[in-house]
């Protein structure tokens, strides 16, 4: 379990002052002038260190994308914070908005130093409007403390402008947040050109989650080797899951990588509703990864490495626990509906892909169906998968093909019950 | 150094496709490489002249170390990480993996297609039918109800299907980038999404059906010609377009005697594969209104008469009228046969009253081509870096040349500047002036800091009294601001009419003592004028006229005679563009009843008029012509003309009266005999000037 001194999130639960006085005392704007006098690429190196992966999903190591930045171009570079967090069951960067956003602008001054970006934009959720208002003051009070803003106490001239979506799932994909930011329709834009080359105004751009942002200056503070001394090789540091569901205690918890899901459950959450035998699966990262059923949880850890064993991933470690009440031919008919609803519509295999296989799962899920419909289901999400600009398609086809593939003796059962409930009306 | 040069990223790039090694240029798309080493790779949304969308995702092929297919048609080479060991990378469009994805892209888009052909226009040339068939499945595993879409109202050309959209986007694109009217968009998400004119507007561009040949399935097909005829009914001819000055290669569908439709072809060199809507629109225009048979008029009433017998009066009355009494004008849908054929018969009977410039432009041939030709080329506008467009609106006047310099202002580094009517042009420009005070500020400007400026000299600046005064000016400014240097000719005259680079070319202007257009139609200026096609001049009262077309227009109206002549489609008959390219049409369909081609007529006239004219072949006719016209003989190439002429032109002087240059052409689609005999222009003129009055057109309405 995460000692209290390890936490870096002290007020993820507005227990204490949120403002710039309670954060400076829980430690936040600490050294943060000396962390910048050690110049952009000590600060890449010691983040690159840490084995610090993005925490918006797919992980991949901070530092690595932060050096994909130029070192010397005629345009300005940005950083852009997505905290568009739309993710069904992810519920992290809320908090941080609300109750520590100063770390997350400390984070942003600090990483924009180490990629010489003089601007950041955070792009907050269209839905977040009290959590867009927190950050809004943390920022004013940091304008106003001299801590950020031209001529600041930290040598580095830095604006920090809030953005707020309008409330499309699409717009949390880095791409379509950039043309959005821009005011044009959500909608990804083909890769290469990489943002970090092409990216926010055609210029060298690079879009962190919130998470990931707020916890670079605890690591500088404390040193990488602090950070990667937590979880796992290749798994370090904590993180902040959020578990919903079937569980006693629903939650937001900072916890070390890795943490077996059954720990974190009954430690945290209470554990599961009835008990660890009443579990029936739970979807790990929110909602576009593959459920991993009750057998294989036992002693599953939570990170990336773990979750990609059992085809699932860590996504952004929102844990959706589902108990025997839950039906999951429903539950995953519900969750294709949403990226049904979602779909940007650019692309064919996603656009058209999306509908097509709601509405099969929504027959399937009463058993109006027929069982060759569920080679014809996953062959669907096949062909979505993979082929599109953009990662929706993935995300769209792995909750169906993680059905699929646990629980495909429900769904023939499921159509055999409704066909005999319905012999006798066919006759 | 030899490292540097190894690494750069400028270097011809190896790949491997399909087994094949092959050598492409750098910067070249995956697809264009796949294309090169002869695969056939299907696309939806990919356009050569359009922006790269890559959202229909047909076109995905298997690169080696990709763990997913790639959308060919956005992947660049240079973008393609090189493999750990250097070799080339292997690229694959016929394996497992492209099968799969093609087909399974295919069935996506024909879940919520409807599978109308039978009843869609598209049918027969439809790249959904065609590449369904190449690359789908046989059947559909779709059971669920499929997507209806309501139908948009996007004006009195484009009839919409939305159900079949695919959303490749192309129209968008095409609307955006290459027409310069945002009047397109893609609407709503997911399933949902739908193509619109926002607002339910009608679009209100002249270039606006060619998204029409875009759109690669039938949700947008031709609303004048819908369910008319099918694509292999009809016989396809190809030929040039004469509603403007530009020579657009088009392409005629007849059936039987009816010209269906007219599409686009492409020429890089003229319209790449744009037209305008009144060049594509206009074919209902060759049916309505024709004169198809002769007619004489007596007791001030027309009467239909015999060849014979309206020959025979066009005959006596010129042949007994003062040889200084009578004139001859061509209008601006004459072909070179024809003029060349009116000039020999008026050089025969001892007149040197032939004009060919009916609007009244003060363009001098002797001066030399250089001084009437748009010697840019319209290529050449590509690489211009300022332009100065005096006394012409060319979207109006040119809209696929306007579409051209859109397109060069939309790479950047394109200053335009306007003397004249402040439009709307699609692109940015500084008004400069709207008349020759503006320009005259220009006479002694000295060089600009531009490699290749260009002026663009339009009917507005030359056609009005003081014209040839003005074009002097303009040739003054443009030797002054180095417009024509060594290797670069930008002075261009930019033309409205079909007929006139040929007319001018074979000298069909007044012959020493003769009158011009202007002077011939006044009260008693003639006693008898030979009018082939000018319907857009006014003949007073008095002259006795012999009309000769193809529409009963107003040249018609005022004849004394009528001598049915053959339209653009139905005749071979020589076109020279603004550029001064000789371009040859050819018959796609009969001219109806007794109508006969142009120069026969002449030819028969002179005939009983008792001096025949040296041919009696259009071949012969055509050898004659060469003699005197050299350029017209060299189809399809451009002669650079001596600037010299330039510097003639700018030694003439004259006096400017002053005053603004005004609109050359008053209503785009109305502008020549055949537009006027279409409803369909008919309605767009309409719907256009209810547009201009009021805050949005109401297609709906």
């Amino acid at each position: 379990m995460l000692a209290d001194k390890d936490r870096i999130f002290r007020n993820i639960y507005g227990f204490h002052d949120s403002g710039l006085k309670g954060a400076i005392r829980r430690g936040a704007w600490d050294g943060t002038k000396l962390l910048i006098d050690k110049g952009h690429d000590w600060i890449i190196n010691e983040v690159k260190a840490s084995g610090l992966r993005g925490r918006g999903g797919a992980g991949f190591p901070t530092g690595l994308k932060w050096s994909f930045m130029p070192k010397a171009d005629a345009r300005p570079s940005y950083l852009v914070i997505n905290a568009d967090e739309s993710e069904p069951g992810s519920c992290k960067d809320r908090e941080i908005l609300r109750h520590d956003a100063h770390l997350l602008i400390e984070g942003a001054l600090i990483a924009s130093y180490a990629m010489r970006a003089h601007t950041s934009y955070i792009y907050v959720r269209g839905e977040y409007i009290r959590e867009r208002e927190a950050l809004q003051r943390a920022i004013d009070e940091a304008y106003a403390a001299k801590l950020i803003g031209k001529g600041n106490v930290h040598g580095w001239d830095f604006d920090c402008f809030v953005h707020h979506g309008a409330g499309a799932y699409i717009c949390g994909e880095e791409t379509a947040l950039l043309e959005s930011l821009e005011g044009k329709k959500g909608q990804p834009r083909l890769k290469p050109p990489f943002p970090a080359n092409v990216g926010l105004y055609g210029a060298p751009t690079t879009i962190n989650n919130v998470e990931s942002i707020a916890v670079v200056p605890d690591i500088l503070r404390r040193g990488a080797t602090w950070f990667a001394s937590l979880g796992k090789p290749n798994n370090t540091g904590t993180k902040l899951f959020q578990i919903s569901g079937h569980v006693e205690k629903p939650c937001v918890v900072e916890e070390e990588m890795g943490i077996p899901l059954r720990e974190l459950l009954e430690r945290h959450c209470g554990g599961v509703r009835g008990g660890w035998d009443n579990l029936l699966a739970v979807i790990p990262g929110g909602s576009s990864v593959p459920l991993v059923p009750a057998h294989m949880c036992d002693d599953l850890g939570m990170d990336f490495d773990s979750l990609s064993k059992v085809k699932s991933g860590l996504g952004t470690a929102a844990i959706i626990v589902m108990d025997k009440s839950a039906d999951p031919i429903k539950a995953i008919a519900r969750i294709s509906y949403f990226y049904k609803h979602e779909s940007c519509g650019q692309c064919t295999p996603c656009r058209e892909g999306t509908g097509w296989m709601w509405r099969v799962l929504e027959r399937m899920a009463e058993g109006r169906a027929e069982k060759r419909e569920i080679d014809l289901l996953f062959e669907v999400s096949k062909q979505v998968e993979g082929h599109t600009i953009c990662a929706l398609g993935d995300a769209a086809a792995w909750p169906v093909q993680g059905l699929i593939r646990h629980f495909r003796p429900l769904i023939e059962e499921r159509i055999d019950q409704y066909a005999r409930s319905h012999q006798q009306a066919a006759e | 150094m030899f490292l540097s040069k190894l690494t750069s990223n400028h270097m011809p790039k190896q790949l491997i496709i399909d087994g094949q090694s092959i050598e492409v240029e750098d910067g070249t798309t995956l697809l264009q490489a796949c294309e090169q080493a002869g695969a056939e790779i299907p696309r939806f949304c990919y356009h050569e002249r359009l922006s790269i969308a890559g959202n229909c995702r047909m076109c995905l092929v298997e690169v080696e170390g990709s763990p997913k297919p790639i959308a060919s048609c956005a992947m660049g080479v240079n973008d393609l990480p090189p493999n750990r060991d250097g070799s080339p990378k292997k690229i694959s469009t016929k394996s497992a993996v492209v099968k799969k994805a093609r087909e399974g892209v295919m069935e996506f888009l024909l879940i919520n297609h409807p599978l109308d052909c039978p009843i869609c226009d598209q049918g027969g040339e439809c790249d959904l039918q065609d590449q369904a068939m190449a690359f789908g499945i046989g059947g559909s595993r779709y059971q669920e109800n499929k997507r209806a879409v309501e139908e948009k109202n996007i004006g009195p050309l484009i009839k919409t299907m939305m159900t079949r959209c695919i959303h490749c986007t192309r129209c968008v694109r095409y609307m955006t980038e290459v027409a310069g009217v945002e009047e397109l968009g893609l609407i709503g998400r997911g399933e949902d999404a739908e193509i619109t004119t926002y607002l339910e507007k009608g679009i209100l561009s002249e270039m606006s059906a060619n998204v029409i040949d875009l759109c690669p399935v039938g949700a947008l097909t031709h609303r004048p010609w819908a369910h008319n005829a099918r694509p292999w009914e009809m016989k396809k001819t190809e030929t040039i377009d004469v509603m403007d000055a530009l020579g657009s290669a088009i392409r005629v569908d007849a059936r039987g005697p009816e010209v269906m439709r007219i599409l686009p072809r492409n020429n890089d060199a003229v319209n790449e594969e744009w037209i305008s809507d009144k060049t594509r629109h206009v074919a209902d225009g060759l049916r309505t209104q024709r004169l198809d048979q002769p007619y004489v008029r007596k007791d001030g009433r027309l009467v239909p008469a015999t060849w014979d017998e309206a020959l025979a009066v066009a005959a006596a009355a010129l042949k007994t009228a003062d040889r200084h009494r009578i004139g001859a004008i061509a209008g601006d849908l004459a072909g070179a046969e024809e003029m060349f054929a009116l000039k020999s018969l008026f050089t025969g009977l001892g007149s040197s009253n032939i004009d060919c410039r009916q609007a009244g432009e003060a363009l001098d041939p002797s001066l030399g081509r250089a001084s009437y030709l748009f010697n840019t080329t319209i290529e050449g506008i590509e690489q211009a870096d300022a332009i100065m467009i005096i006394g012409s609106n060319p979207r109006i006047e040119a809209p696929v040349l306007n579409a051209r310099i859109r397109k060069r202002w939309r790479l950047g580094g394109l200053l335009v500047g306007v003397i004249g009517e402040k439009a709307d042009l699609g692109y940015a420009y500084n008004h400069l002036g709207t008349g020759s005070e503006a320009l005259e500020q220009f006479v002694a400007h000295g060089p600009i800091q531009k490699q290749r400026p260009m002026f663009i000299v339009g009917l507005g600046a030359t056609a009005r009294p003081d014209g040839a005064a003005v074009l002097a000016m303009a040739a003054k400014a443009a030797l002054s601001m180095g417009v024509v240097t060594d290797g670069w000719n930008g002075f261009s005259v930019l033309h409205t009419a079909a007929a006139r680079v040929a007319g001018l070319d074979l000298g069909f202007v007044p012959g020493p003592g003769g009158k011009t257009a202007a002077a011939m139609v006044k009260a008693g200026g003639m006693d008898v004028l030979y009018n082939l096609g000018a319907d857009e001049i006014e003949i007073a009262p008095g002259a006795f006229v012999i009309y000769q077309g193809s529409h009963g227009d107003a040249g018609a109206h005022r004849a004394d005679v009528i001598l049915p002549g053959a339209a653009y489609t139905e005749k071979s008959a020589t076109y020279v563009n603004t550029e001064g390219r000789a371009q040859m049409t050819a018959k796609a369909a009969f001219a109806p009843g007794m109508a006969k081609d142009d120069w026969s007529i002449i030819r028969a006239l002179s005939g009983v008029i008792g001096q025949p004219l040296p041919f009696d072949s259009l071949s012969g006719l055509r050898a004659a012509m060469y003699k005197s016209a050299p350029v017209l003989s060299r189809l399809d190439q451009i002669d650079p003309a001596p600037a010299a002429a330039i510097e003639e032109l700018a030694k003439r002087g004259g006096a400017v009266t002053g005053g603004v240059f005004l609109p050359a052409i008053g209503d785009f689609y109305l502008t020549n005999p055949i537009s006027r005999a279409s409803a369909v222009m008919a309605e767009l003129s309409a719907l256009k000037s209810i547009a201009a009055k009021g805050p949005g057109l109401r297609a709906a309405e």
